[in-house]
Protein backbone atom coordinates (compact mmCIF):
# COMPACT_ATOMS: atom_id res chain seq x y z
CA UNK A 1 0.00 0.00 0.00
CA UNK A 2 2.53 1.70 1.22
CA UNK A 3 4.74 1.64 -2.30
CA UNK A 4 1.56 2.43 -4.15
CA UNK A 5 1.22 5.38 -2.34
CA UNK A 6 4.96 6.40 -3.45
CA UNK A 7 4.25 5.48 -6.96
CA UNK A 8 1.07 7.92 -6.92
CA UNK A 9 3.37 10.64 -5.26
CA UNK A 10 6.05 9.97 -8.01
CA UNK A 11 4.09 10.20 -10.81
CA UNK A 12 2.23 13.25 -9.39
CA UNK A 13 5.85 15.00 -9.57
CA UNK A 14 6.75 13.58 -12.74
CA UNK A 15 3.77 15.75 -13.90
CA UNK A 16 4.69 18.77 -12.82
CA UNK A 17 7.85 18.25 -14.14
CA UNK A 18 9.55 18.41 -10.86
CA UNK A 19 13.37 16.96 -11.56
CA UNK A 20 13.42 15.39 -7.75
CA UNK A 21 10.27 13.03 -9.36
CA UNK A 22 12.78 12.52 -12.92
CA UNK A 23 15.98 11.65 -10.80
CA UNK A 24 14.38 9.06 -8.71
CA UNK A 25 12.87 7.47 -11.95
CA UNK A 26 16.45 7.57 -13.01
CA UNK A 27 17.89 5.94 -10.21
CA UNK A 28 15.68 3.47 -9.54
CA UNK A 29 14.83 2.32 -13.52
CA UNK A 30 17.43 3.23 -15.56
CA UNK A 31 19.73 0.61 -14.61
CA UNK A 32 17.04 -2.06 -15.82
CA UNK A 33 16.91 -0.80 -18.75
CA UNK A 34 20.45 -0.18 -19.62
CA UNK A 35 21.06 -3.82 -19.18
CA UNK A 36 18.21 -4.58 -21.30
CA UNK A 37 18.99 -2.79 -24.06
CA UNK A 38 22.93 -3.62 -23.73
CA UNK A 39 22.20 -7.24 -23.88
CA UNK A 40 20.42 -6.68 -27.04
CA UNK A 41 22.13 -5.44 -29.54
CA UNK A 42 22.17 -1.69 -28.22
CA UNK A 43 24.67 0.81 -26.68
CA UNK A 44 25.06 3.08 -23.49
CA UNK A 45 23.54 5.38 -25.56
CA UNK A 46 20.80 3.55 -26.72
CA UNK A 47 19.55 3.16 -22.96
CA UNK A 48 19.53 6.97 -22.72
CA UNK A 49 17.44 7.36 -25.52
CA UNK A 50 15.41 4.69 -25.34
CA UNK A 51 14.65 5.25 -21.43
CA UNK A 52 14.21 9.29 -22.18
CA UNK A 53 11.81 8.50 -24.74
CA UNK A 54 9.73 6.20 -22.29
CA UNK A 55 9.90 8.61 -19.59
CA UNK A 56 8.40 10.94 -22.36
CA UNK A 57 5.34 9.00 -23.05
CA UNK A 58 4.47 8.58 -19.09
CA UNK A 59 4.90 11.90 -18.73
CA UNK A 60 2.39 12.54 -21.45
CA UNK A 61 -0.25 10.19 -20.09
CA UNK A 62 -0.31 11.47 -16.88
CA UNK A 63 -1.28 14.99 -18.10
CA UNK A 64 -4.38 13.05 -19.11
CA UNK A 65 -7.17 13.75 -17.37
CA UNK A 66 -8.30 9.68 -18.02
CA UNK A 67 -5.03 8.65 -16.74
CA UNK A 68 -5.07 5.04 -14.90
CA UNK A 69 -1.52 2.85 -14.27
CA UNK A 70 -2.76 -0.21 -14.54
CA UNK A 71 1.12 -1.70 -13.43
CA UNK A 72 3.86 -0.54 -11.71
CA UNK A 73 6.07 2.37 -13.09
CA UNK A 74 8.88 -0.05 -13.19
CA UNK A 75 6.28 -2.37 -15.66
CA UNK A 76 4.98 0.46 -17.31
CA UNK A 77 8.51 1.66 -18.61
CA UNK A 78 10.27 -1.58 -19.17
CA UNK A 79 7.06 -2.02 -21.47
CA UNK A 80 7.44 1.19 -23.44
CA UNK A 81 10.96 0.67 -23.55
CA UNK A 82 10.82 -2.73 -24.96
CA UNK A 83 8.53 -1.73 -27.57
CA UNK A 84 10.59 1.17 -28.93
CA UNK A 85 13.90 -0.21 -28.44
CA UNK A 86 12.49 -3.62 -30.76
CA UNK A 87 11.09 -0.99 -33.06
CA UNK A 88 15.18 0.37 -33.78
CA UNK A 89 16.41 -3.13 -34.22
CA UNK A 90 14.18 -3.73 -36.67
CA UNK A 91 14.75 -0.68 -38.68
CA UNK A 92 18.61 -1.55 -37.95
CA UNK A 93 17.65 -4.91 -39.86
CA UNK A 94 19.23 -6.33 -36.50
CA UNK A 95 16.06 -8.07 -35.31
CA UNK A 96 16.19 -11.66 -35.35
CA UNK A 97 15.49 -13.98 -32.70
CA UNK A 98 13.90 -13.37 -29.31
CA UNK A 99 15.00 -10.81 -27.11
CA UNK A 100 16.32 -11.65 -23.86
CA UNK A 101 14.95 -10.28 -20.87
CA UNK A 102 13.75 -10.79 -17.29
CA UNK A 103 11.32 -8.24 -16.36
CA UNK A 104 7.65 -8.40 -16.68
CA UNK A 105 6.09 -6.24 -19.35
CA UNK A 106 2.62 -5.62 -20.67
CA UNK A 107 0.74 -4.90 -23.68
CA UNK A 108 0.91 -1.39 -24.85
CA UNK A 109 -0.28 -1.35 -28.56
CA UNK A 110 -3.07 1.11 -27.02
CA UNK A 111 -0.72 3.57 -25.75
CA UNK A 112 1.93 3.30 -28.63
CA UNK A 113 -0.83 4.73 -30.73
CA UNK A 114 -0.75 7.55 -28.84
CA UNK A 115 2.47 8.00 -28.09
CA UNK A 116 2.94 7.77 -32.13
CA UNK A 117 0.36 10.10 -32.79
CA UNK A 118 1.64 12.69 -30.47
CA UNK A 119 5.47 12.26 -31.75
CA UNK A 120 4.10 12.96 -35.07
CA UNK A 121 2.30 16.54 -33.98
CA UNK A 122 5.70 17.31 -31.92
CA UNK A 123 8.05 16.71 -34.62
CA UNK A 124 5.52 18.98 -37.30
CA UNK A 125 5.56 21.76 -34.79
CA UNK A 126 9.04 21.34 -34.34
CA UNK A 127 9.72 21.26 -38.15
CA UNK A 128 7.50 24.33 -38.48
CA UNK A 129 8.90 26.22 -35.65
CA UNK A 130 12.41 25.49 -37.18
CA UNK A 131 11.73 26.39 -40.77
CA UNK A 132 10.77 29.75 -39.51
CA UNK A 133 13.81 31.39 -38.68
CA UNK A 134 14.81 34.41 -36.62
CA UNK A 135 13.72 36.56 -34.97
CA UNK A 136 10.40 34.83 -35.55
CA UNK A 137 10.72 31.55 -34.01
CA UNK A 138 12.27 33.22 -30.70
CA UNK A 139 9.46 35.51 -30.75
CA UNK A 140 6.79 33.36 -30.89
CA UNK A 141 8.72 30.75 -28.31
CA UNK A 142 9.28 33.93 -26.04
CA UNK A 143 5.01 34.38 -26.11
CA UNK A 144 3.58 31.02 -26.36
CA UNK A 145 6.40 28.57 -24.69
CA UNK A 146 8.09 31.05 -22.38
CA UNK A 147 4.69 33.00 -21.36
CA UNK A 148 6.57 36.05 -22.03
CA UNK A 149 4.48 39.40 -21.85
CA UNK A 150 4.76 41.49 -25.15
CA UNK A 151 6.31 44.39 -23.38
CA UNK A 152 9.09 42.32 -22.33
CA UNK A 153 9.38 41.05 -25.94
CA UNK A 154 9.62 44.31 -27.18
CA UNK A 155 12.57 45.58 -25.64
CA UNK A 156 14.18 41.91 -25.35
CA UNK A 157 14.31 42.28 -29.24
CA UNK A 158 14.86 45.82 -30.12
CA UNK A 159 11.08 47.16 -31.06
CA UNK A 160 10.08 50.63 -30.49
CA UNK A 161 6.99 49.29 -28.55
CA UNK A 162 4.63 46.64 -27.59
CA UNK A 163 2.31 47.15 -30.31
CA UNK A 164 5.39 46.62 -33.12
CA UNK A 165 6.03 43.45 -31.12
CA UNK A 166 2.49 42.61 -31.40
CA UNK A 167 2.45 43.51 -35.17
CA UNK A 168 5.86 41.20 -35.87
CA UNK A 169 4.24 38.25 -33.53
CA UNK A 170 0.70 38.36 -35.35
CA UNK A 171 2.89 37.53 -38.88
CA UNK A 172 5.21 35.36 -37.24
CA UNK A 173 1.88 33.30 -36.10
CA UNK A 174 0.09 33.44 -39.61
CA UNK A 175 2.95 32.26 -41.18
CA UNK A 176 3.52 29.08 -37.87
CA UNK A 177 0.11 28.23 -38.40
CA UNK A 178 -0.12 28.02 -42.13
CA UNK A 179 3.37 25.79 -41.61
CA UNK A 180 1.98 23.61 -39.17
CA UNK A 181 -1.80 22.94 -40.46
CA UNK A 182 -0.33 22.16 -44.11
CA UNK A 183 1.12 19.11 -42.45
CA UNK A 184 -1.31 18.03 -39.75
CA UNK A 185 -4.06 16.49 -40.85
CA UNK A 186 -7.58 16.88 -38.44
CA UNK A 187 -8.67 13.81 -37.10
CA UNK A 188 -5.54 11.22 -38.34
CA UNK B 1 -12.80 44.09 -36.95
CA UNK B 2 -9.37 43.89 -38.53
CA UNK B 3 -7.27 40.37 -38.74
CA UNK B 4 -5.05 40.82 -35.88
CA UNK B 5 -7.61 42.26 -33.52
CA UNK B 6 -9.71 39.46 -34.20
CA UNK B 7 -6.89 37.09 -33.28
CA UNK B 8 -6.23 38.97 -30.32
CA UNK B 9 -9.70 38.35 -29.02
CA UNK B 10 -9.76 34.73 -29.90
CA UNK B 11 -6.83 34.05 -27.82
CA UNK B 12 -8.68 36.06 -25.10
CA UNK B 13 -11.34 34.47 -25.44
CA UNK B 14 -9.54 30.99 -25.65
CA UNK B 15 -7.87 31.72 -22.40
CA UNK B 16 -10.96 33.48 -20.99
CA UNK B 17 -9.56 36.35 -20.12
CA UNK B 18 -12.64 38.47 -21.63
CA UNK B 19 -15.20 39.65 -19.55
CA UNK B 20 -18.57 38.30 -19.23
CA UNK B 21 -20.31 40.56 -21.45
CA UNK B 22 -17.77 40.72 -24.25
CA UNK B 23 -18.02 36.62 -23.91
CA UNK B 24 -21.44 37.14 -24.45
CA UNK B 25 -21.47 38.95 -27.18
CA UNK B 26 -18.16 37.08 -29.31
CA UNK B 27 -20.49 33.93 -28.86
CA UNK B 28 -23.20 35.80 -30.89
CA UNK B 29 -20.54 36.89 -33.71
CA UNK B 30 -19.25 32.89 -33.38
CA UNK B 31 -23.00 31.53 -34.29
CA UNK B 32 -23.49 34.10 -37.30
CA UNK B 33 -20.01 33.83 -38.70
CA UNK B 34 -19.31 30.25 -39.45
CA UNK B 35 -15.62 31.40 -40.87
CA UNK B 36 -14.82 33.61 -37.43
CA UNK B 37 -16.22 30.03 -35.47
CA UNK B 38 -13.90 27.89 -37.47
CA UNK B 39 -11.04 30.35 -36.83
CA UNK B 40 -11.87 30.02 -33.13
CA UNK B 41 -11.92 26.07 -33.08
CA UNK B 42 -8.71 25.87 -35.67
CA UNK B 43 -7.03 28.40 -33.12
CA UNK B 44 -7.92 26.12 -29.49
CA UNK B 45 -6.79 23.13 -31.65
CA UNK B 46 -4.00 25.40 -32.00
CA UNK B 47 -2.76 26.30 -28.78
CA UNK B 48 -3.22 23.20 -27.41
CA UNK B 49 -0.65 21.36 -29.71
CA UNK B 50 1.62 24.74 -28.86
CA UNK B 51 1.04 24.18 -25.45
CA UNK B 52 1.59 19.96 -25.52
CA UNK B 53 5.04 20.99 -27.46
CA UNK B 54 6.03 23.30 -24.76
CA UNK B 55 5.74 20.80 -21.95
CA UNK B 56 7.14 18.05 -23.88
CA UNK B 57 10.60 20.80 -24.52
CA UNK B 58 10.58 21.10 -20.81
CA UNK B 59 10.27 17.83 -19.71
CA UNK B 60 12.92 16.85 -22.15
CA UNK B 61 15.19 19.46 -21.03
CA UNK B 62 14.68 18.59 -17.30
CA UNK B 63 15.50 14.64 -18.07
CA UNK B 64 18.52 15.56 -19.98
CA UNK B 65 19.61 17.57 -17.27
CA UNK B 66 19.28 15.01 -14.51
CA UNK B 67 20.61 12.38 -16.27
CA UNK B 68 23.62 14.35 -17.01
CA UNK B 69 24.00 15.11 -13.55
CA UNK B 70 23.95 11.41 -12.48
CA UNK B 71 26.01 11.11 -15.11
CA UNK B 72 29.09 12.99 -13.94
CA UNK B 73 28.13 11.79 -10.22
CA UNK B 74 29.46 8.28 -11.01
CA UNK B 75 25.43 7.17 -10.80
CA UNK B 76 26.17 4.59 -13.78
CA UNK B 77 28.87 3.77 -16.25
CA UNK B 78 28.33 2.15 -19.96
CA UNK B 79 28.56 -2.06 -18.74
CA UNK B 80 30.18 -4.74 -21.20
CA UNK B 81 27.54 -7.05 -22.48
CA UNK B 82 28.02 -9.84 -20.21
CA UNK B 83 29.51 -12.74 -21.92
CA UNK B 84 26.32 -14.82 -23.72
CA UNK B 85 27.19 -17.42 -25.80
CA UNK B 86 25.70 -17.00 -29.13
CA UNK B 87 22.23 -17.00 -29.31
CA UNK B 88 21.59 -19.86 -31.81
CA UNK B 89 23.97 -22.26 -29.70
CA UNK B 90 22.20 -20.90 -26.56
CA UNK B 91 18.55 -21.93 -27.87
CA UNK B 92 19.97 -24.86 -29.48
CA UNK B 93 20.99 -26.18 -26.48
CA UNK B 94 17.80 -24.74 -24.34
CA UNK B 95 15.21 -26.31 -27.07
CA UNK B 96 16.95 -29.40 -28.59
CA UNK B 97 14.75 -32.03 -26.49
CA UNK B 98 11.46 -30.26 -27.77
CA UNK B 99 12.88 -29.85 -31.53
CA UNK B 100 14.02 -33.45 -31.32
CA UNK B 101 10.72 -34.41 -30.52
CA UNK B 102 9.04 -31.92 -32.67
CA UNK B 103 10.96 -33.42 -35.65
CA UNK B 104 9.53 -37.38 -34.86
CA UNK B 105 6.37 -35.74 -34.77
CA UNK B 106 6.78 -34.20 -38.10
CA UNK B 107 8.28 -37.30 -39.44
CA UNK B 108 5.71 -39.46 -38.42
CA UNK B 109 3.09 -37.06 -39.79
CA UNK B 110 4.59 -37.03 -43.09
CA UNK B 111 4.12 -40.95 -43.42
CA UNK B 112 0.79 -41.01 -42.09
CA UNK B 113 -1.08 -38.50 -44.50
CA UNK B 114 1.29 -39.97 -46.99
CA UNK B 115 -0.25 -43.58 -46.13
CA UNK B 116 -3.86 -42.14 -45.81
CA UNK B 117 -3.33 -40.31 -48.97
CA UNK B 118 -2.48 -43.65 -50.88
CA UNK B 119 -5.03 -45.36 -49.50
CA UNK B 120 -7.98 -42.78 -50.38
CA UNK B 121 -6.60 -41.80 -53.45
CA UNK B 122 -8.29 -45.10 -55.23
CA UNK B 123 -11.51 -44.51 -54.72
CA UNK B 124 -11.94 -40.92 -56.20
CA UNK B 125 -12.83 -42.46 -59.79
CA UNK B 126 -14.57 -41.62 -62.58
CA UNK B 127 -18.03 -42.24 -60.91
CA UNK B 128 -17.60 -39.32 -58.55
CA UNK B 129 -16.71 -37.29 -61.17
CA UNK B 130 -19.73 -38.24 -63.47
CA UNK B 131 -21.69 -37.54 -60.03
CA UNK B 132 -20.41 -34.36 -59.91
CA UNK B 133 -20.71 -33.09 -63.87
CA UNK B 134 -24.47 -34.33 -63.22
CA UNK B 135 -24.77 -32.23 -60.32
CA UNK B 136 -23.78 -29.45 -62.55
CA UNK B 137 -26.78 -30.22 -65.06
CA UNK B 138 -29.34 -29.88 -61.96
CA UNK B 139 -27.95 -26.77 -60.95
CA UNK B 140 -28.31 -25.39 -64.62
CA UNK B 141 -32.13 -27.13 -64.65
CA UNK B 142 -32.44 -25.10 -61.38
CA UNK B 143 -30.97 -21.77 -61.69
CA UNK B 144 -34.14 -19.87 -62.90
CA UNK B 145 -36.02 -21.59 -59.80
CA UNK B 146 -32.86 -20.28 -57.43
CA UNK B 147 -32.78 -17.21 -58.81
CA UNK B 148 -36.01 -16.83 -57.31
CA UNK B 149 -35.66 -18.19 -54.39
CA UNK B 150 -32.37 -15.99 -53.53
CA UNK B 151 -34.38 -12.83 -54.50
CA UNK B 152 -36.69 -14.08 -51.63
CA UNK B 153 -34.74 -14.46 -49.00
CA UNK B 154 -32.90 -11.38 -49.62
CA UNK B 155 -34.92 -8.92 -48.27
CA UNK B 156 -37.35 -8.96 -44.91
CA UNK B 157 -38.99 -6.41 -45.56
CA UNK B 158 -43.13 -7.22 -45.58
CA UNK B 159 -43.66 -7.90 -49.42
CA UNK B 160 -46.34 -4.40 -49.97
CA UNK B 161 -44.61 -2.61 -47.48
CA UNK B 162 -42.72 0.33 -48.58
CA UNK B 163 -39.48 1.76 -47.60
CA UNK B 164 -40.09 5.40 -46.88
CA UNK B 165 -37.02 6.41 -44.96
CA UNK B 166 -33.33 5.02 -43.51
CA UNK B 167 -30.20 6.50 -42.15
CA UNK B 168 -27.85 5.09 -39.45
CA UNK B 169 -27.58 3.39 -35.88
CA UNK B 170 -25.51 1.95 -33.85
CA UNK B 171 -25.27 -0.82 -31.12
CA UNK B 172 -25.70 -0.09 -27.06
CA UNK B 173 -26.39 -2.78 -25.66
CA UNK B 174 -25.35 -6.59 -26.30
CA UNK B 175 -28.94 -7.82 -25.97
CA UNK B 176 -29.41 -5.94 -29.93
CA UNK B 177 -30.99 -2.51 -28.73
CA UNK B 178 -30.18 0.30 -31.50
CA UNK B 179 -29.75 3.71 -31.15
CA UNK B 180 -30.90 6.02 -34.37
CA UNK B 181 -32.67 9.51 -34.83
CA UNK B 182 -36.25 9.59 -34.70
CA UNK B 183 -36.58 11.00 -38.01
CA UNK B 184 -35.09 8.32 -39.30
CA UNK B 185 -37.94 6.05 -38.93
CA UNK B 186 -40.69 7.79 -40.52
CA UNK B 187 -42.79 4.26 -40.84
CA UNK B 188 -44.36 1.42 -38.55
CA UNK B 189 -41.87 -0.65 -39.47
CA UNK B 190 -38.01 -1.13 -39.50
CA UNK B 191 -35.32 -3.33 -40.38
CA UNK B 192 -31.46 -3.26 -39.56
CA UNK B 193 -28.83 -4.01 -42.11
CA UNK B 194 -25.14 -4.81 -40.52
CA UNK B 195 -21.89 -3.89 -42.29
CA UNK B 196 -21.72 -7.13 -43.87
CA UNK B 197 -25.13 -6.52 -45.63
CA UNK B 198 -26.81 -8.96 -43.45
CA UNK B 199 -30.40 -7.55 -43.08
CA UNK B 200 -32.16 -8.07 -39.83
CA UNK B 201 -35.57 -7.58 -38.20
CA UNK B 202 -36.27 -5.00 -35.54
CA UNK B 203 -39.07 -3.33 -33.42
CA UNK B 204 -39.34 0.14 -32.90
CA UNK B 205 -39.28 0.81 -29.00
CA UNK B 206 -38.96 4.46 -28.10
CA UNK B 207 -38.93 7.28 -30.15
CA UNK B 208 -38.36 10.86 -28.72
CA UNK B 209 -39.05 13.54 -31.64
CA UNK B 210 -37.65 16.76 -29.04
CA UNK B 211 -34.52 15.24 -28.71
CA UNK B 212 -34.63 13.35 -32.31
CA UNK B 213 -33.74 9.84 -30.24
CA UNK B 214 -35.21 6.55 -31.40
CA UNK B 215 -34.32 3.00 -29.65
CA UNK B 216 -34.61 0.00 -31.73
CA UNK B 217 -34.55 -3.55 -30.76
CA UNK B 218 -33.32 -6.49 -33.31
CA UNK B 219 -35.48 -9.44 -33.19
CA UNK B 220 -34.05 -11.97 -35.17
CA UNK B 221 -33.10 -15.31 -34.95
CA UNK B 222 -29.81 -14.88 -37.29
CA UNK B 223 -28.57 -11.99 -34.93
CA UNK B 224 -25.30 -13.34 -33.20
CA UNK B 225 -24.84 -11.02 -30.13
CA UNK B 226 -21.56 -9.36 -29.43
CA UNK B 227 -19.90 -10.30 -26.31
CA UNK B 228 -18.67 -6.26 -25.63
CA UNK B 229 -19.30 -3.24 -27.10
CA UNK B 230 -16.47 -1.18 -27.44
CA UNK B 231 -16.70 2.12 -26.88
CA UNK B 232 -18.54 3.99 -23.69
CA UNK B 233 -20.87 6.09 -23.67
CA UNK B 234 -19.72 9.80 -22.89
CA UNK B 235 -21.23 10.93 -19.95
CA UNK B 236 -19.81 14.38 -19.51
CA UNK B 237 -19.67 17.21 -22.22
CA UNK B 238 -16.82 17.20 -24.61
CA UNK B 239 -14.26 19.58 -25.35
CA UNK B 240 -14.22 22.30 -28.09
CA UNK B 241 -11.92 21.44 -30.87
CA UNK B 242 -11.90 17.79 -29.99
CA UNK B 243 -11.20 15.74 -32.73
CA UNK B 244 -14.06 13.56 -33.60
CA UNK B 245 -15.04 10.75 -36.16
CA UNK B 246 -17.91 8.60 -37.56
CA UNK B 247 -19.57 5.60 -39.15
CA UNK B 248 -22.23 5.78 -41.17
CA UNK B 249 -24.03 4.41 -43.85
CA UNK B 250 -24.72 7.76 -46.10
CA UNK B 251 -25.16 5.52 -49.43
CA UNK B 252 -27.75 3.71 -51.24
CA UNK B 253 -25.57 0.77 -51.79
CA UNK B 254 -25.03 -0.13 -47.37
CA UNK B 255 -21.51 0.81 -47.75
CA UNK B 256 -20.44 2.02 -44.38
CA UNK B 257 -18.50 5.25 -44.85
CA UNK B 258 -15.77 7.13 -42.41
CA UNK B 259 -15.95 10.42 -42.21
CA UNK B 260 -14.00 12.79 -39.90
CA UNK B 261 -14.07 16.00 -38.23
CA UNK B 262 -14.26 18.08 -34.94
CA UNK B 263 -16.48 19.76 -32.45
CA UNK B 264 -16.91 23.16 -33.22
CA UNK B 265 -19.66 24.70 -30.86
CA UNK B 266 -20.94 22.72 -27.71
CA UNK B 267 -24.13 23.72 -28.38
CA UNK B 268 -26.40 23.35 -31.91
CA UNK B 269 -28.67 25.27 -33.52
CA UNK B 270 -29.67 28.17 -32.00
CA UNK B 271 -28.08 27.78 -28.78
CA UNK B 272 -29.78 24.18 -27.98
CA UNK B 273 -27.67 22.39 -25.61
CA UNK B 274 -28.83 18.98 -26.26
CA UNK B 275 -26.56 18.79 -28.55
CA UNK B 276 -22.86 20.37 -30.40
CA UNK B 277 -22.23 21.69 -33.74
CA UNK B 278 -19.81 19.57 -35.63
CA UNK B 279 -17.86 20.43 -39.08
CA UNK B 280 -17.92 17.00 -40.88
CA UNK B 281 -18.79 16.39 -44.42
CA UNK B 282 -22.33 14.74 -43.26
CA UNK B 283 -24.49 13.57 -45.51
CA UNK B 284 -28.26 12.89 -45.23
CA UNK B 285 -27.85 9.47 -44.59
CA UNK B 286 -25.30 9.96 -42.14
CA UNK B 287 -28.40 10.53 -39.43
CA UNK B 288 -27.98 8.39 -36.18
CA UNK B 289 -24.50 7.77 -36.81
CA UNK B 290 -22.69 7.75 -33.91
CA UNK B 291 -19.61 10.38 -33.17
CA UNK B 292 -16.99 8.99 -31.57
CA UNK B 293 -13.61 10.95 -29.80
CA UNK B 294 -10.31 10.45 -30.49
CA UNK B 295 -10.31 8.13 -27.16
CA UNK B 296 -12.84 5.87 -29.25
CA UNK B 297 -15.78 7.19 -26.39
CA UNK B 298 -19.31 7.51 -28.31
CA UNK B 299 -20.33 11.22 -27.61
CA UNK B 300 -22.85 12.21 -29.97
CA UNK B 301 -25.36 11.06 -32.42
CA UNK B 302 -25.24 12.97 -35.79
CA UNK B 303 -28.39 14.52 -36.47
CA UNK B 304 -29.22 17.33 -38.78
CA UNK B 305 -26.93 19.07 -41.20
CA UNK B 306 -27.36 22.84 -41.80
CA UNK B 307 -28.95 23.36 -45.14
CA UNK B 308 -26.57 26.98 -45.55
CA UNK B 309 -23.11 25.77 -44.41
CA UNK B 310 -21.42 22.58 -45.94
CA UNK B 311 -20.01 20.54 -43.86
CA UNK B 312 -21.79 21.80 -40.44
CA UNK B 313 -23.39 19.32 -38.94
CA UNK B 314 -25.62 18.86 -35.49
CA UNK B 315 -25.11 15.97 -33.21
CA UNK B 316 -27.30 14.87 -29.95
CA UNK B 317 -24.75 14.65 -27.18
CA UNK B 318 -24.49 10.92 -25.85
CA UNK B 319 -25.98 12.26 -22.21
CA UNK B 320 -29.40 12.67 -23.85
CA UNK B 321 -28.86 8.75 -25.08
CA UNK B 322 -27.98 7.96 -20.83
CA UNK B 323 -31.38 10.33 -20.28
CA UNK B 324 -33.43 8.17 -22.81
CA UNK B 325 -32.44 4.90 -21.08
CA UNK B 326 -33.64 6.21 -17.78
CA UNK B 327 -36.75 7.22 -19.18
CA UNK B 328 -37.26 4.16 -20.41
CA UNK B 329 -36.94 2.94 -16.89
CA UNK B 330 -39.23 5.42 -15.51
CA UNK B 331 -42.17 4.35 -17.60
CA UNK B 332 -44.65 1.93 -16.90
CA UNK B 333 -44.65 -0.10 -20.37
CA UNK B 334 -40.83 -0.12 -20.86
CA UNK B 335 -39.72 -0.56 -16.93
CA UNK B 336 -38.83 -3.97 -17.77
CA UNK B 337 -36.33 -3.19 -20.52
CA UNK B 338 -33.24 -3.58 -18.96
CA UNK B 339 -30.59 -1.66 -21.27
CA UNK B 340 -26.50 -1.84 -19.86
CA UNK B 341 -25.13 0.74 -21.60
CA UNK B 342 -21.17 0.23 -22.28
CA UNK B 343 -18.76 1.56 -19.51
CA UNK B 344 -15.47 0.40 -21.01
CA UNK B 345 -13.98 1.74 -24.41
CA UNK B 346 -11.55 -0.75 -25.82
CA UNK B 347 -11.37 0.82 -29.59
CA UNK B 348 -8.68 2.90 -28.85
CA UNK B 349 -6.50 0.83 -30.88
CA UNK B 350 -2.98 1.61 -32.30
CA UNK B 351 -4.62 2.89 -35.55
CA UNK B 352 -7.52 4.12 -36.74
CA UNK B 353 -7.79 1.15 -39.46
CA UNK B 354 -7.96 -1.94 -37.24
CA UNK B 355 -10.19 0.76 -35.10
CA UNK B 356 -12.82 0.94 -37.67
CA UNK B 357 -12.69 -2.49 -38.85
CA UNK B 358 -13.70 -3.52 -35.13
CA UNK B 359 -16.46 -0.90 -34.91
CA UNK B 360 -17.59 -1.59 -38.14
CA UNK B 361 -19.15 -4.09 -36.62
CA UNK B 362 -21.80 -2.15 -34.06
CA UNK B 363 -22.75 0.04 -36.62
CA UNK B 364 -26.18 -0.99 -38.83
CA UNK B 365 -28.09 0.41 -41.66
CA UNK B 366 -31.90 1.67 -40.49
CA UNK B 367 -34.50 1.43 -42.94
CA UNK B 368 -38.24 1.99 -42.13
CA UNK B 369 -41.07 1.14 -43.96
CA UNK B 370 -45.07 1.59 -44.24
Amino acid sequence: MKAELNEQALLKGLAQNDSKAVETLYKSHFTMIQHFVENNNGSFDDARDVFQEAMIALYEKVQLDSFVLTCQIKTYLFSICKHLWLKRLQQMGKYSSPLSENEESISIEMDMGQIEKKDAAFAIMDRALNSLGEPCKSLLEGYYLNKKGMQELASQFGYTNADNAKNQKYKCLMRLKKLFFTQYNIGD
Amino acid sequence: MEDIQLLETIEKYLSGELSDQERTEFDVIRQKSADIDQMVVEHKLFLNQMETYAKRKNITHTSQQVFSNLLANGEWAPIEAVGVPNKVIQLWSKYKKVIAIAASFGGFFAIFTSIIVMYLSPSLNGSQLLQLSKAVEVIKKNQQVQGHLLNEVKTKVPENAKLISGGSGFLIDTKGYIITNAHVLKGDGAIVINSKGQELNARIIYSDVTNDLALLKIEDKDYKQPKTIPYAIRRKISDLGEEIFTLGFPRNDNDIVYGKGYLSAQTGYEGDSSSYQIQINANPGYSGAPIFNSNGELIGVISTRQKLAEGVAFAVKSTEIIDVVNALKGNEKTKDINIKLPKFTSSASSNRKSQLDNLKNFMYSVKSFN
